[in-house]
């Protein structure tokens, strides 16, 4: 991604209002690996320009939502001050970290590997073999607390979504639908395609930050044996586990 | 010896709320906090709280407590406090009062509000997750270990006694009728309804459904056509966003809601009208009216002026037996006398 590219997306921003406690400014509607870069960039310089009357800044696939203050500051001023930052992109930040992480796809942890292998006339095995091919883009949190969307996927394994979702499916769950994949990082409701899973916790309140990735990182998946999985399962019941053992160079 | 204060029945979805947990929804948590954070304000101001203290709020019926502390001053809003025992006494909401070791006292069912709320003086004594104690059950953490109030429970309080003072209550309590019209601004995706679409939402009535919890309101009414499909890349989405799924009906985005979600958001209530529509049953009718963002960053400073006026605008509390007690101690008609709030009304003394 070069500032060419970044400014490009840049001209392209709209503002949408979001009431009176929040501004959009949308760089395009697409899920897409240079729009997101961009939402990542200008993300971080709103943030490091410190205006006045902003709360937190929500960066998605495509847009920016700006939370903010209206006893401290306008959506008008806001959307003056950030016009005057899209004009200056910064160029190529490669701050992501890289992350190896470990999942199992054995049937008790797969219930809808078979499905998926049969509607994309591949094998369970090719499956796993596709979808741990690939380097991972992570786009954005949402959702669920530090639950990451990824991609993307190998065009050989996009499915849309379930018809129905789950109610209730465990934390870890490795999942897939269109061109993305995540983790469930909390048990609740799921309307993807469940994979795999993995015993890293993805969300940790005792970490610090608590989400374990965050938007621009890269995330690659490695085939583990049950034996495997349950020996870092256990490191992670009993503290000994550190995330930083998975951070790729 | 433990502060606490004893629930002896739950109630509905009772949980520990404050003003939210700012500053995470990047990592995909919700804000939270109280669905009516004007009450919030303002019942802590009658207890002698800085506003943004930690409560509890409860959703259609209120729960039974026992104090299990030397004395504590409470507030409630949203129901009277029934004070159980011989003789039993009712409070209205909306004041102060202080209660002694061994009481207990019904929070009741509310008729016009879906959230009550009860304020104690000092707060509860119970860890900030993230900066705040508010309850966040779908993340299983906040408030009392990341659930709503059992029976059993005994929910700590920070501060072991309330030293005896004249009570207080609002001179003018905010209405808790809904506003004829919600106020909305169109956006963020209001290109994706039809024209007629847009008409409708702002003409037509809608009532709020069964489907309604702290994440959101689901409405029924005329079905709003979208021009561009249902789906959308998922982005942003604020509290008092107004989603419409496939289905075209609304759903209204309350405290617990997603942070990002895929639908298209036709407007977004203004925040000055967002306890008003946390206060919305089942059944409510609800009108949407729209304003410009200019017009809704005004209302919101009117509306901290009217909480601002109201909290400093109290008067000597009404006792539960009808009689002024400020009044009484005035006019030395009752000199000598025990403060009848003192009282432990179980007969145990």
């Amino acid at each position: 991604m070069d500032g060419a590219e970044l400014d490009k997306a840049e001209r392209g921003a709209r503002f949408l209002p979001s009431g009176d406690t929040a501004l959009t400014v949308e760089l395009g509607e697409r899920v897409d690996r240079s729009l997101s870069a961009a939402v990542i960039d200008l993300a971080a310089r709103i943030d490091s320009a410190d205006l006045a009357g902003i709360v937190e800044i929500v960066p998605t696939f495509r847009s920016l939502l700006v939370h903010y203050d209206p006893l401290l500051t306008t959506a008008n001023a806001l959307e003056g001050q950030i016009t005057g930052l899209l004009a200056h992109p910064t160029a190529a930040r490669q701050s992501g970290r890289r992350w190896r992480i470990p999942a199992c796809y054995e049937a008790d942890f797969a219930p809808d590997l078979d499905e998926v292998a049969r509607r994309t006339g591949l094998s369970p095995a090719q499956v796993v073999e596709q979808h741990t091919a690939e380097s991972y883009h992570v786009y954005m949190l949402g959702f669920l607390p530090g639950y990451p969307y990824m991609g993307d996927l190998p065009d050989a394994i996009q499915l849309p979504r379930r018809e129905s979702p789950r109610i209730r499916v465990p934390a870890g769950s490795v999942a897939i639908a269109t061109s993305l994949t995540a983790v469930y990082t909390i048990e609740g409701p799921a309307g993807w395609h469940l994979i795999g899973r993995t015993p890293v916790p993805f969300f940790d309140l005792r970490g610090a930050p608590p989400a374990l990735l965050s938007p621009g990182d890269t995330v690659s998946f490695e085939a583990t044996s049950r034996d495997a999985y349950d020996r870092l399962a256990a490191e992670v019941a009993n503290g000994g586990f550190d995330a930083a053992s998975l951070r790729a160079a | 010896m433990s502060a606490t204060l004893d629930v002896i029945v739950p109630g509905s979805h009772t949980t520990v709320q404050d003003l939210g947990r700012v500053g995470y929804q990047a990592l995909g948590i919700p804000v939270s906090g109280a669905l009516d954070p004007v009450a919030l304000r303002l019942l802590n101001g009658l207890v002698g709280n800085a506003p943004p203290t930690a409560v509890v709020e409860f959703l259609y019926q209120g729960p039974t407590l026992e104090v299990a502390v030397d004395s504590v001053r409470i507030a409630a809003a949203g129901c009277d406090i029934d004070v159980l025992g011989d003789p039993a006494r009712r409070f209205p909401p909306w004041q102060s009062i202080r209660l002694t070791r061994g009481t207990r006292f019904r929070l009741g069912a509310m008729e016009k509000s879906a959230c009550g709320y009860l304020a104690i003086e000092g707060g509860v004594a119970l860890a900030s997750v993230l900066g705040s104690q508010s309850t966040y059950t779908r993340g299983g953490f906040g408030g009392l270990e990341g659930r709503v109030l059992r029976s059993g429970d005994r929910l700590p309080l920070a501060q072991p006694a309330a030293e005896q003072r004249g009570e207080i209550r609002l001179a003018a309590a905010p209405d808790s009728k809904p506003p004829d019209r919600i106020r909305v601004v169109l956006g963020p995706q209001e290109a994706y309804f039809t024209d007629a679409a847009i008409d409708i939402f702002l003409s037509e009535p809608f009532a709020v459904t069964k489907e309604a919890d702290r994440m959101g309101l689901r409405l029924e009414g005329p079905a709003l056509a979208h021009a561009r499909g249902y789906n959308i890349a998922s982005d942003g989405v604020v509290t008092g966003a107004i989603q419409v799924p496939g289905s075209g009906h609304p759903i209204i985005m309350l405290a617990d809601h997603q942070t990002t979600g895929g639908y298209p958001k036709i407007a977004t209530v203004v925040s000055a009208d967002l306890a008003a529509v946390g206060r919305l049953r089942p059944g409510d009718p609800i009108r949407f009216r729209a304003v410009s963002r200019v017009e809704a960053e005004a209302a919101r400073r009117a509306l901290e002026s009217d909480i601002e006026r109201r909290g400093r605008n109290t008067v000597p509390a009404v006792e539960g037996n009808g009689l002024n007690q400020a009044a009484l101690y005035a006019s030395n008609l009752v000199s000598g006398i025990v403060n009848a709030t003192d009282w432990p009304s179980d007969g145990k003394r």
